[in-house]
């Protein structure tokens, strides 16, 4: 057993939320740098120089890309060799999402009741998906979630028969239906199979792959490829006001299914495609 | 659509809200207000009371922001606009009013734009997510009420040379539209 202190992991959180809200991934600068160049609308190529621009602000700043710094989800993979002392995990996440807000002028968006909605002042609870791996390190993905685009994301339980031009349709017309709302140019995270819960799951984690990246079975590689350039063919653009850059890429992430089911889940995320990570 | 960018000022006049196309850029000067959907909702409350608003919203132009904190000896923190459509239910009680001008982002109802045409206001567009950019364009911030909402509290914001787009004007051209007609494909 390998002991790790709740306090290290609260730091590391900290400086995760702080560092995921002010510095865009290189992945998505150069998504966006590729799509500027070939842009055809002189609005929407206008349109993603600002957006460059504003990253570029928020990194040397260091201030926040987005002021909609989002729900602090936590993806964390546990070794199984690790034994957590002076606290509990949760707690460790809370504090450190906690202290990352306040510490960072990042903005508190929780409300601790959906109906009664008072803000919880402090940007916790997190949602915390945890997994258990082999080894005796932790590591910790923080990727503030922006209330714009996760509204425009849906789970449908679709039919076995619906098959592959059914996800498509659905995929396709859950962004035309976004129009400019997610803050396009979006990622879209689509998870295909499990159950419900866990098709949703997958689509929000198909998020964190490296734009630009090829998934591994050609089959839904070519798949990604289809659907991104139909979802640039709707001439949405970036933030919905016509041009050809709506998305700036696809990932799929797929999980055996019950012969009864076809679950297909959407998520978006706009330009903002925050996610940083650290290892324990 | 013109090429240039527009430079306009508040409180906007009829006026101004005829000379505003859909498409055209625009770089706004002066006083504007923030809210969103909870500000919105005490708002509408009150007209429906009967009861003063805690500003005069003749010619006024609202920016649908909730601002990030602002850091030590910044006027405001990051400040990108919020999706409009969940203002649909406010908006055109807002617009009867004496609203003149809305700035969000997102396509807004056509209950919305009912109002537009029949009180001449426009809906303007700030970039999503491009909320550090923005904040440069704030000069100065001030609550004026509802503090207790947090980010959510009706702030007066003066502003210079706000960043904007006109998405749909009282004419009841629309952006969303005719931006996506031109560039679709099959």
């Amino acid at each position: 057993m390998r002991n790790i202190e709740a306090n290290v992991i609260s730091d590391t959180v900290r400086r995760l939320c702080m560092e995921a809200n002010y510095h865009l991934g290189d992945d998505v600068l150069e998504a966006l740098n590729k799509f500027e160049a070939v842009e055809e609308s002189p609005l929407g190529k206008n349109i993603l120089k600002q957006i460059i621009q504003n990253a570029e602000i928020a990194h040397s700043e260091e201030v926040a890309m987005c002021q909609d710094t989002g729900f602090a989800v936590a993806f964390v993979e546990l070794g199984q060799e690790v034994h957590i002392t002076g606290g509990g995990l949760n707690d460790a996440i809370n504090d450190g999402i906690h202290r990352g807000y306040a510490d960072g002028y990042l903005r508190k968006s929780i409300v601790e009741d959906p109906l009664r909605r008072k803000n919880t002042g402090d940007n916790t609870p997190g949602v915390i998906h945890l997994e258990m791996v082999p080894g005796d390190k932790i590591k910790v993905i923080i990727a503030p979630k922006g209330g714009g685009s996760e509204n425009m994301s849906e789970v449908k339980m679709m039919k076995p028969a619906d098959g592959v031009e059914g996800l498509k349709a659905f995929v396709i017309d859950r962004v035309r239906r976004s129009g400019g709302n997610p803050c396009p140019p979006v990622i879209v995270g689509v998870g295909v199979g499990g159950t419900f819960e866990k098709c949703a799951y997958l689509a929000k984690k198909a998020l964190l792959r490296r734009i630009g990246s090829t998934h591994p079975d050609p089959f839904y590689a070519e798949m990604e490829k289809e659907l991104l350039v139909k979802i640039n063919n709707l001439g949405i653009g970036p933030q919905g006001l016509g041009g050809r850059t709506m998305a700036l890429a696809v990932h799929i992430a797929e999980h055996p299914c019950h012969i009864a089911s076809f679950p297909v889940a959407v998520n978006l995320n706009c330009h903002a495609a925050r996610h940083k990570e650290a290892v324990i | 659509m013109t090429e240039e960018t527009k430079r306009i000022t508040t409180p906007f006049s009829d006026e101004i809200v005829e000379s505003l196309i859909a498409g055209d850029r625009v770089f706004i000067t002066g006083e504007v207000y923030t809210a969103r959907d909870a500000a919105h909702k005490r708002l509408v409350e009150l007209l429906d009371k009967g009861e003063k608003l805690p500003f005069d919203p003749h010619g006024q132009v609202i920016y649908f922001v909730g601002p990030a904190p602002a850091k030590p000896g910044k006027p405001i923190g990051s400040a990108g606009p919020t999706t409009s459509y969940r203002m649909n239910p406010y908006a055109p009680r807002m617009i009867e009013a004496g609203l003149k001008g809305m700035i969000g982002k997102g396509e807004m109802g056509s209950e919305v734009v009912e109002a537009m045409k029949k009180h001449k206001a426009v809906y303007m567009v700030a970039i999503g997510g491009a909320a550090a950019l923005i904040a440069r364009s704030i000069k100065k911030s001030e609550i004026i009420a509802y503090e207790d909402l947090g980010a959510e509290a009706i702030r007066k914001l003066y502003v210079e040379d706000f960043p904007a787009i006109v998405a749909q004007d009282y004419r009841g051209e629309n952006m969303y539209i005719k931006g996506v007609q031109t560039y679709k494909r099959e």
